[in-house]
């Protein structure tokens, strides 16, 4: 009996060093050294080395001039990249009914009726969803394209070039990464902060 | 519905079987004490290990002997992880200043992590301090993965054994497991991990200043290392609360395929290890056949529930075949349905979609594969002993018809096995449908619930198999952080964990003990699709019967429900 109790004892505090100090710190040292960038978030860094979020992690945008990500229910005002979280609406639950009600038809008066796809009017399960659908993004061209005085196939041009086609063609979704897209427009069209919306 | 996503589906299939195979030859070396190529860096961690514990590591223990030590060795895994979590605002690396964990809390949460089930009431990057996250959780990842795994091993060498009276030693057993299998191999794959772009930092937070000139705080941790072993030990219980659907948990397909194939591969393996210390490599297949065929069964009924058209859409005119509430936009609806099987048939729990979003039929689909017995191919090591439990008593039935007493693998199965094997798969019903009655007519269990009608009895339905089946998924919208749902799912948890396990063992001791006999022209052939046929049958007939009254209250209705609002548009 005592010895059970000795090897239990020794053995739950052995492993929780090994395994729960030495092992991730092990890893965070080759994740440092190795690959800084990711091991950090991915950050996205303006040219005066302010960071300005995550290439993996959804931010609100709400200018006309940018792509918008989807509707996010992380945190109260969504987008809290502390405190992750899908809406957890069942598929019958009014509040959902309610909701996507009132987004798609916003989203019919911003695009004059052009087709909605599902990303744009449902939360990820994360709530910081970094991509948009190629449907979404598409849908979004034509006002991206009249706040900053441009051609709607100038911007298509830019967001084509941000789309991630499925890995080995059949492994996930098309995707587009709005942070990515969006810094790519500022710096193809840079008068869009003055003479937008 | 479409090809590429039932290719997609196929694919991460096919990947995990073809993992299996050889890593369940390494596991059997490990389980036999046999050499590997690690030997020199970990030989003299496991003899310091030993002289630490003071054990004879060749020294086999008999049934009682191993469970005493298992049961040991968890009630120390539960102290030590209890006080930590209740005082974490005394340790260091706390750097966002988190309190401790209330007691009901920290019971439930150690429990969780003890059973293998990672079920979390908490929002993890609220309520976490760093060392918590790390000597806390993913140290436990580990140790319950490794306990499971080397129960699994004790059956094996049940099996094995003519007329034995050992069935190994728990101590070495634990240790050669988490050593030479769960440590490297996390390793590599965490650092992959990271190259993949998940961050592993002992910083925890970064602040942006957005594009828009907003402000965002970014929660970070040491994800990467938790994430692997999350994974691999079938373990679930994620670094951020939206778990693997966080695109820091998951960032991208590869990921997600790493991540799939490593949560049943290990699994899988306990089957391959299973055959070749039995010597019935043949037997030992058919069992992986009936955990295989399942699973893509259930990947796809999931997948096509969520290509329907969703209630909520259609009502507001948004013409889709895809139910993407709750689920990332890189994964879409393939990714995620066979994440979603991969995810309850084996016990994990982590998920990569909202499964309280999901359409009537893809989230009752998810619940059901829980309640078959998390066999399918179930959690590391706890997925084969499991499905031998199952297998004695498809046996059993099969003997029952022909009136002979039924043998399996060499061993007659007789009154005493059937009755621990009953006794093991009763426990789960018990709890699921005893617990989920109670809480369907009590008012403080109630107030937990996020969604009306029919569903939220599928809340609570699969709150109480998520627990009960060590899985530790969750129809989320549940708030479960109240002393009713945080003590309650902690029992489940225990009796899922231990009330399972204990008849295990003793059905272990008692075929150890027994001589092995050759198989005659007499007995029922176990490797072949009769048997393999007969084993599906015992599985969905068990589950189906037991569970299907109460799904048809929830998840079914709400079908029903759904299809009545969708042709009213």
């Amino acid at each position: 009996m005592l010895s059970q109790a000795r090897a239990a004892i020794v053995s739950t505090l052995f492993f929780t060093l090994l395994l729960g100090v030495g092992y991730p710190l092990l890893v965070t040292a080759i994740g440092q050294l190795a690959f800084p960038a990711q091991a950090n978030g991915s950050l996205v860094r303006n040219p005066g080395g302010q960071v300005i979020g995550s290439s993996l992690i959804a931010q609100p945008f709400t200018g006309a001039e940018y792509l918008h990500p989807r509707p996010s229910a992380a945190g109260s005002g969504g987008y809290d990249a502390a405190g992750s979280s899908g809406s957890n609406l069942g598929p019958l639950n009014p509040a959902l009914l309610d909701r996507v009600k009132k987004d798609a038809d916003a989203l019919r008066r911003e695009t004059a009726g052009a087709f909605i796809p599902a990303d744009a009017v449902t939360t990820s399960g994360s709530g910081l969803d970094p991509h948009i659908s190629p449907a979404n993004a598409r849908m979004q061209a034509g006002r991206i394209a009249r706040a900053r005085g441009r051609t709607v196939a100038e911007v298509q041009r830019i967001i084509d070039r941000h789309m991630a086609p499925p890995v080995l063609g059949v492994l996930g979704q098309p995707t587009v990464n709005v942070l990515e897209t969006n810094l790519a427009l500022d710096a193809a069209i840079p008068a869009a902060h003055a003479g937008g919306q | 519905m479409n090809g590429f996503g039932w290719a997609e589906i196929a694919l991460t299939l096919a990947l995990t079987v073809a993992v299996a195979f050889p890593l369940g030859a390494y596991l059997a070396r490990v389980w036999q004490g046999g050499k590997t190529w690690l030997d020199p860096v970990l030989r003299p961690l496991e003899r310091l290990v030993y002289a630490g514990c003071g054990i004879k590591a060749a020294r086999s223990q008999g049934w009682l002997g191993y469970t005493g030590s298992f049961l040991a060795f968890s009630a120390a895994s539960f102290v030590v992880l209890y006080l930590m979590l209740r005082f974490q605002n005394l340790l260091p690396l706390n750097p966002q200043g988190f309190a401790g964990m209330s007691p009901d809390l920290a019971f439930n949460t150690a429990v969780s992590f003890i059973s293998n089930t990672n079920w979390q009431a908490y929002v993890p990057e609220q309520t976490l301090s760093t060392f918590s996250q790390m000597a806390g959780l993913t140290s436990h990842n580990f140790l319950s993965a490794a306990a499971g795994i080397a129960i699994a091993a004790a059956v094996a060498r049940a099996f094995a054994a003519d007329r034995g009276e050992g069935i190994g030693n728990f101590w070495a057993d634990l240790t050669r497991i988490s050593l030479y299998v769960l440590l490297p191999i996390s390793l590599v794959i965490a650092v992959a991990y990271v190259g993949l772009g998940e961050p592993q930092s002992l910083a925890a937070h970064v602040t942006a200043r957005t594009l828009e000139g907003g402000q965002q705080t970014i929660a970070l941790y040491p994800t990467a290392s938790q994430e692997a072993i999350k994974q691999l030990g079938t373990n679930g219980g994620g670094i951020f609360n939206a778990n693997s659907a966080h695109p820091f948990e998951n960032p991208n397909a590869w990921t997600n395929l790493i991540e799939i194939v490593s949560m049943n591969a290990l699994s899988l393996a306990c089957v391959v290890a299973f055959g070749r210390i039995v010597l019935a490599r043949k037997d030992a297949r058919a069992l992986a056949a009936v955990m295989v065929i399942l699973v893509a069964a259930g990947a796809g009924a999931i997948y096509a529930a969520e290509t329907q058209a969703p209630p909520a859409l259609a009502a507001a005119g948004v013409d889709t075949a895809v139910n993407m509430e709750g689920k990332e936009v890189r994964f879409g609806a393939p990714s995620t349905a066979i994440w979603t099987a991969a995810t309850t048939g084996a016990s994990d729990g982590g998920v990569n979609g909202m499964h309280d979003s999901f359409m009537p039929l893809g989230g009752g689909m998810a619940l059901f594969l829980i309640q078959l017995g998390e066999v399918l191919p179930g959690g590391v090591g706890s997925g084969l002993y499991g499905m031998v439990v199952m297998a004695l008593i498809a046996v059993f039935v099969a003997g029952l018809m022909v009136g002979r007493t039924p043998e399996y693998l060499g061993k007659k199965v007789e009154a005493r096995e059937i009755k621990f094997a009953m006794l093991a798969v009763l426990i789960l019903p018990l709890s699921i449908l005893g617990f989920a009655a109670v809480a369907a007519v009590l008012p403080v269990a109630l107030k937990g619930l996020a969604n009306p009608g029919a569903h939220g009895l599928s809340e609570i339905l699969y709150a109480y198999s998520s627990a009960s089946g060590n899985n530790g998924s969750a129809f989320a919208g549940l708030s479960a952080n109240t002393p009713w749902w945080n003590i309650t799912l902690g029992i489940a948890m225990l009796l899922g964990r231990f009330a399972y396990v204990v008849p295990v063992l003793a059905i272990a001791g008692s075929l150890a003990a027994k001589p092995k006999l050759a198989a005659t022209a007499g007995t029922f052939p176990t490797d072949g699709p009769l048997f393999i046929g007969l084993l599906i049958g015992v599985v969905l007939i068990m589950g189906g019967l037991q569970f299907f009254p109460a799904l048809a209250l929830g998840p079914i209705v709400e079908h029903f429900q759904a299809l009545q609002m969708v042709a009213a548009r």
